[in-house]
């Protein structure tokens, strides 16, 4: 569906993209991940024929778009980081004007339009101006507009953001449904997120892929353990937990989680080579302690974020903050998981900038 | 062209929807009804100097409202991040332009038809020639193509519409004030400069006065033309950043 071939996009003395090579398959839901800056908008917009390449080749559908800017146009429906909205208009008056403008007919835009609104749950705003509406809302006038014709791409800058956690769940789910009778390309800077919707990742830093596979694909490559967020009651049962905690094998450090502490709580971070969560379970049950949360720690998106996306800008920027108690787990770790690497490119090698993310983390 | 009328249609209907057409359209019905008013009651004049004042006062105020019009039509789509739209759909940027000019253009007429009680005015103790008066707003009309044009083109140019309407501003002053400029130069360039001048001596005068050249509709027709053209190329241009 896209070949992309040595694009380069230059302003001036300044590269925004390159050299960018990807391509995408019919029916693939990819998400392009990256820090603001590191290029992502300036791929979508090379899609979508609002900007043009420098260099390089870009083949949506097989046409090219510097050669067949207007075949590639009507096979896209482009969603900008800002929702192209003309305010003034009601909801149903913009739909249709944009099926007009995206080729389609007065009949078949009629039509379409209704269509369009069940699908994006935009029945009940239908007549309001689109000025009145919310931004969950906006955004799905935005969404409702990229898809209005029916394009076999969809392009999406930052479908998620800003909205709030209700209309992020809404805003997932109407990206599910779309998925099979579009090819889907979205940008986010959230790991989370776009592991939620993408069946595939390609993560850009500085302009060009640093890294690309499946979520669990890339967890896998660059996590080195688990680590697992334990609370607990606080005073003795604290205390026992901790040293139960630290003899469970497999497990390679345990802490006191700072400031996530309700009253009467000790939240406790324990990282492991492998999954020990059943041996974690089973121990504090066993030994008595009130267990109050055992979970997987969310951070571990975070960690694999910021090596893939973050560590060009350490590279190049101020070191990470190390605090001298995290060394030691952070060198056992790196001594069990020799799994840790590839993925990120790097100039620092994979364990050095895996060592600096853990320890600044800490 | 099916592109080209969808464009215009929703930047027409845009207008009527937003208090910007309508500002526009009471001030310069107010401005030109005072100075007619100032005009007509200034002591007896002959029917055919009080439609050339009419119409003198026209060009001004149609200008000052192309400008106003046009300073939306692509700096205001691209302060608020609508021009995106167009710009990636399957539509030619010639034709986006084409649109917008032919909106803004149709409003302009609509807003030069309300003024047309004033010249009839003249009727009641006076008397002149309806062809004076057709003459007399073709060169009005023509001149608010231009200003349009000129316009649009600044608005492709910048950013915002503030500049928009400065940029436009000057060049519109720049072909205005060439005539002062051909005043002091000698033949051949005063010539050329006068050929050009906006307004003054050439180009509108003969239109105030009822005289239809075609050497005057042309020199409108290629302004309006080489503007939109231009604005055409910026447009494609800004593709690049």
């Amino acid at each position: 569906m896209i070949e992309i071939n040595e694009l380069y996009k230059v302003y001036g003395d300044r590269k925004a993209i390159g050299p960018l090579s990807f391509s995408i398959e019919v029916g693939e839901v990819v998400g392009l991940l990256g820090l603001n800056g590191a290029g992502k908008t300036t791929t979508l917009r090379v899609l979508a024929c609002d900007l043009l390449p420098s260099s390089g080749r870009v083949l949506v559908d097989g046409f090219d778009v510097v050669d067949d800017p207007h075949e590639v146009r009507a096979r896209i429906g482009y969603l900008p980081d800002r929702p192209p909205l003309y305010e003034e208009m009601s909801v149903r008056a913009y739909l249709h004007f944009t099926a007009r403008l995206r080729g389609m007919d007065g009949a078949a835009a009629d039509r379409r339009v209704p269509e369009t609104l069940e699908l994006t749950q935009l029945q009940e705003v239908a007549g309001d101006p689109i000025a009145s509406l919310s931004h969950g809302f906006k955004q799905r006038v935005g969404i409702a507009q990229a898809i209005i014709h029916r394009p076999r791409l969809l392009v999406l800058d930052e479908p998620i953001s800003g909205l709030d956690p209700v209309q992020i769940v809404e805003m997932r789910e109407l990206l599910r449904s779309l998925k099979g009778e579009h090819t889907i390309v979205l940008s986010s800077h959230i790991l989370s997120e776009i592991s939620e919707t993408c069946d595939r990742i390609l993560v850009i830093r500085n302009g060009e892929i640093g890294a690309q596979g499946t979520p669990e694909e890339l967890s896998t490559k660059l996590l080195t353990g688990v680590r697992v967020e334990i609370t607990v009651r606080s005073g003795e049962d604290g205390a026992r937990a901790l040293e139960m905690l630290r003899e469970v094998e497999g497990v390679t450090a345990v802490a006191p989680l700072a400031g996530s502490d309700a009253p009467g709580e000790l939240t406790l971070r324990v990282d492991a080579g492998r999954d020990v969560r059943p041996e974690l379970c089973a121990a504090l049950v066993r030994g008595g302690v009130g267990l109050l949360e055992l979970k997987r720690s969310e951070r571990e998106l975070e960690s694999v974020f910021l090596r893939l996306a973050g560590s060009g800008a350490a590279e190049g920027g101020a070191p990470p903050t190390r605090e001298p108690q995290a060394k030691a787990p952070a060198r056992r770790a790196g001594a069990n998981g020799g799994r840790r690497a590839a993925g990120a490119s790097g100039a620092a090698s994979p364990e050095q900038s895996g060592e600096e993310e853990r320890e600044g983390e800490t | 062209m099916t592109r080209v009328l969808l464009v215009a249609r929703r930047e027409l209907s845009a207008y009527l929807r937003s208090p910007l057409g309508y500002m526009v359209a009471a001030a310069a019905l107010l401005i030109e009804g005072l100075i007619y008013m100032g005009v007509l009651g200034s002591g007896q004049r002959l029917s055919s100097d009080v439609l050339r004042w009419f119409f003198d006062v026209s060009s001004w105020t149609t200008m000052i409202i192309s400008l106003i019009l046009s300073m939306r039509l692509l700096a205001g789509e691209r302060e608020h991040g609508t021009l995106v739209l167009l710009r990636t759909a399957p539509i030619h940027d010639g034709e986006i332009i084409a649109g917008k000019f032919l909106a803004a253009f149709g409003l302009l007429a609509i807003i030069t038809a309300l003024t047309v009680h004033m010249p009839l005015l003249i009727f009641v103790n006076g008397k002149v020639s309806v062809g004076h008066i057709a003459v007399g707003y073709a060169g009005v009309l023509l001149l608010g193509a231009a200003s349009l044009a000129v316009g649009l083109f600044a608005s492709a140019l910048a950013s915002s519409q503030i500049i928009a309407v400065i940029l436009g501003a000057v060049i519109l002053g720049t072909m205005l004030v060439q005539w002062q400029v051909a005043r002091v130069t000698e033949p051949p360039i005063n010539t050329f400069l006068n050929a050009l001048a906006l307004i003054y001596p050439v180009n509108q005068v003969g239109f105030m006065k009822g005289v239809l050249r075609l050497e005057n509709v042309v020199y409108y027709v290629a302004i309006t033309y080489f503007f939109l053209l231009a604005a055409t190329h910026t447009l494609k241009a800004r593709r690049w950043r």
